[in-house]
């Protein structure tokens, strides 16, 4: 009987189980579906934008707020993943770039559709090349690609196949075409049919642009969940800093892409777990003199300034390091040369930081007949050494850094004056009548292939700060820096481009046409809504990985 | 002499014996950087902390206060002086005198003056002194401000000009030029202190303005206006109120002046 109650007790109790068992496991197996689910739906990220975008074209963009629509929205071949500046599989399966340098074939990706249910194939990519390509177009990311006059031929081998050659070699090839967002051939919506992980939905001008998520995109994550995982992104158009700091405390905004270290600090201090900073950026800051013969200014001036001597005395003279210090609380190192050591593969290593020492630098300049009398530098004519050292109006860290070096300077009998002006009278003075004597400004940079420096290293070049536009180069070590550049934008192998510009950083090193200064930290803000953030130092340093991003609300 | 007015005169002779004194209370100077101990609080050393760049705060109000005392009431005479002598005398002229001069003064008041200020900018060399830049921002200011001015002193001095005493004046043979600097320029006193007091805060935050410019006062020398800039973070300053002193020190200066010429024109009357 017990037993029998037993049997009838175990199967009373097996079949108990398994009446609770089956909806348990519907309901465990549905809540895992829409943790799932949640996890695909990954809010929306809210940031600002300082300016308003000018294009939607991805192939016309020339300014940082239409390059970020671009970055978000816009499919491209490869792309350098931003964390480890190395180059990765985009819309390209595969590339291969030929030896001389002027073809690249690609393997395309199928199954692969426009924002608007266009497929893409190889003839959208013949396509985009040649309207980047356009004379016409003047686009400045189909200037990147122009080394030389002549046509660019697409050769259509398949849907998935392609390959593009260039009338000349074109360095550092492959890298490029992370600029260059590939347009639908057959799509009636033209620039606004997208292969990126967002497009755009809703535009208002002046106020805000709404990115939302596309539903054709093709990146999925190592689950098969389709990317991205935010639902939307909201950019707010607003120029203001202040505004943007104050609407990101309140929780109005997610992020905060670049940040100043006055607001770093600021905002460290209040909530450290939402700053981040990635360490020296691309960024520097730096000194020159004007070297330009026919400038406004006194004979015995361009004399000083265009001694090497001279530069490296004033060079030798700056505390660097409390520039980084005092200015940027911290969030700087002083800068070794043209690159920061934050370009893993393109800095030169063997460059020395640089020394500050006044009696060094008093010395270098006694050995050019200068000389102290009554606490005041004179040159080997007995004129004052006197100039002046102008930069732009409202930049605060600038202006700061102006008055320490007067300081540094004045320690050794220099009178330095600073003068800061509103910024399209210092672009008319350093570009139109060369009338100014020493100019503090920055140089951003994007890019890590220093192809992209061209037009500041070519002695040639409208933007050679220093003495731009030259018909020959007017020194010897101008005219083997213009001999490197081109050498290292006609090579292939990257090992001897490396070569050429390590010895152009070392140029610049001993002749210091540069004075450079700092590198400014990369300093970003991101809220603790945000999961998957991963500030870096290349742009857009935060949200470089938007399709990965989450935003709990 | 009331309270207020002895009041008045020791703040202003306090405020005016320590800028005159800063060489002794400030020895280091308004320029010298303590690179250590930079943005710091008050302290022994430090009577109003250091600045960004570590430059003591007190040693920079103090030589500040010397340049804004000499020169934003001098920018403010040569304006008020100005505006007596072009809104004065076309007031009291009258018709196309009077017409003639408030088109010029209308005219000036419409001028572009940020692209003529960019140009003044451009034609000055880059290498001017400190003191120079002091002199030239000053300068720049009495002669830009003096149009508001003239418009009020204008109305005035026409209704000035039909009063009784002037009638009676007339009458008694006095003549014009007589009329003008004995019975109606001295009537036109209170305008014209009036005017005077209200350019001295306002051309000291100009001078500051002015500085996005390239003009202004020149690093390192201090002044009321450059110092007043620091007021700029409103996210900061709650917390460290002794950047408040200079806009104190401002009040203070302006509000004592003011007494004490109530107390001079009480005399007078």
């Amino acid at each position: 009987m017990i037993c029998h109650n037993m049997k009838h007790h175990n199967k009373k109790f097996r079949s108990t189980t398994l009446s609770f068992a089956r909806p348990l496991t519907v309901f465990v197996f549905g809540l895992a579906l829409l943790c799932a689910d949640a996890l695909a739906q990954g809010g929306e990220l809210r940031f600002c934008l300082r300016a308003e975008p000018k294009t939607f074209d991805p192939l016309k963009v020339d300014d940082d707020a239409s390059g970020a629509i671009r970055y978000l929205t816009g499919g491209v071949l490869i792309r350098e993943n931003r964390q480890t500046q190395q180059l990765e599989p985009g819309l390209a399966l595969s590339w291969k770039v030929s030896t001389d340098g002027r073809e690249i074939s690609f393997h395309l990706r199928s199954g692969v559709n426009f924002s608007d249910g266009t497929p893409f194939s190889a003839e959208d990519v013949a396509y985009t090349m040649q309207q980047v390509m356009d004379p016409s177009l003047h686009s400045t990311t189909g200037d990147s690609f122009r080394s030389g006059t002549g046509s660019v031929e697409t050769k259509v081998i398949s849907p998935t196949q392609i390959s593009i050659r260039f009338p000349a070699p074109v360095a550092g090839l492959a890298a490029l075409f992370d600029q260059v967002a590939v347009m639908s051939a057959h799509s009636p919506k033209k620039e606004m049919a997208v292969l990126g992980p967002f497009m755009v939905g809703e535009y208002k001008p002046g106020a805000s642009i709404d990115l939302k998520r596309n539903p054709y995109y093709w990146k999925t994550d190592q689950q098969g969940h389709k990317l991205p995982y935010l639902d939307s992104i909201h950019l707010d158009i607003q120029p203001n800093r202040d505004v943007e700091l104050l609407r990101f405390k309140k929780g109005e905004l997610d992020l905060i892409n670049s940040l100043d270290s006055e607001y770093f600090d600021k905002l460290s201090s209040s909530s450290p777990q939402v700053v981040h900073d990635a360490g020296p950026s691309l960024d520097s800051e730096q000194l020159w003199f004007n070297e330009v013969a026919k400038s406004p200014i006194p004979a015995y001036k361009k004399a000083w300034f265009r001694s090497t001597a001279f530069r490296r005395a004033i060079s030798t003279a700056i505390n660097r390091d409390d520039l980084s210090r005092i200015v940027y609380h911290g969030h700087a190192q002083p800068a070794f040369g043209p690159f920061s050591p934050a370009n893993k593969f393109w800095f030169n290593a063997n460059l020395k930081p640089p020394v500050y020492s006044a009696e060094t630098a008093l010395k270098t300049l006694q050995g050019e007949g200068f000389r102290i009398e009554n606490g005041t530098l004179k040159d080997k004519d007995g004129n004052e050494v006197v100039f002046s050292i102008i930069t732009n109006a409202g930049n605060k860290q600038r202006e700061r850094m102006a008055v320490l070096i007067q300081d540094d300077l004045q320690k050794i009998g220099i009178h330095v004056n600073v003068v800061t002006l509103d910024f399209p009278s210092l672009i008319e003075r350093m570009t139109q009548t060369f009338d100014y004597e020493a100019i503090i400004l920055g140089l951003t940079n994007v890019d890590l292939d220093p192809n992209n420096e061209m037009n500041v290293w070519l002695s040639s070049s409208e933007n050679h700060q220093w003495n731009p536009a030259q018909k020959t180069p007017e020194t010897a070590w101008e005219a083997e820096i213009d001999r490197l550049m081109r050498l290292q934008a006609s090579a292939v192998d990257p090992n001897k481009r490396k070569e050429a510009f390590d010895r152009v950083q070392e140029i610049a090193v001993e002749q210091q046409p540069f004075i450079f200064l700092i590198n400014k930290n990369a300093l970003s803000a991101v809220s603790t809504s945000v999961r998957g953030a991963a500030p870096v130092i290349l742009w857009p340093q935060t949200y470089w990985n938007a399709e990965w991003l989450t935003v709990q609300q | 002499m009331s309270l207020w007015h002895k009041i008045a005169c020791v703040v202003l002779a306090m405020v005016i014996v320590a800028s005159l004194a800063a060489n002794w209370l400030a020895p280091e100077g308004y320029a010298h950087q303590y690179r250590e101990a930079t943005d710091a609080r008050p302290s022994r050393v430090h009577w109003l902390g250091t600045d960004e760049l570590g430059r003591d705060r007190f040693a920079r109000v103090l030589y500040g206060t010397r340049i804004s005392l000499l020169l934003a009431p001098a920018a403010a005479l040569l304006s008020t002086l100005l505006a007596a002598l072009v809104g004065g005398i076309a007031g009291y002229l009258g018709g196309a005198w009077k017409r003639a001069a408030m088109a010029v003064t209308d005219l000036f008041l419409s001028l572009p003056w940020l692209f003529l200020l960019i140009t003044a900018r451009a034609l000055l060399p880059l290498n001017v002194s400190p003191l120079l830049s002091v002199l030239v921002t000053f300068l720049l200011l009495g002669l830009l401000g003096w149009a508001s001015a003239a418009r009020v002193l204008c109305a005035s001095a026409a209704s000035l000009r039909g009063s009784d005493f002037v009638r009676q004046a007339r009458a008694a043979g006095v003549n014009g030029r007589g009329l003008f600097w004995i019975h109606v320029l001295p009537n036109l006193k209170p305008v014209l202190f009036a005017q005077f007091w209200i350019s001295i805060p306002v051309f000291i935050l100009s001078e500051a303005n002015l500085g996005i410019l390239g003009l202004g006062v020149a690093e390192p020398m201090p002044s009321w206006g450059s110092l007043l800039k620091e007021l700029e973070g409103l996210v900061s300053v709650g917390e460290e109120p002794w950047k408040f002193v200079p806009l104190i020190l401002l009040v203070i200066v302006v509000t004592s002046f003011q007494i004490l010429l109530s107390r001079q024109q009480e005399v007078a009357a």
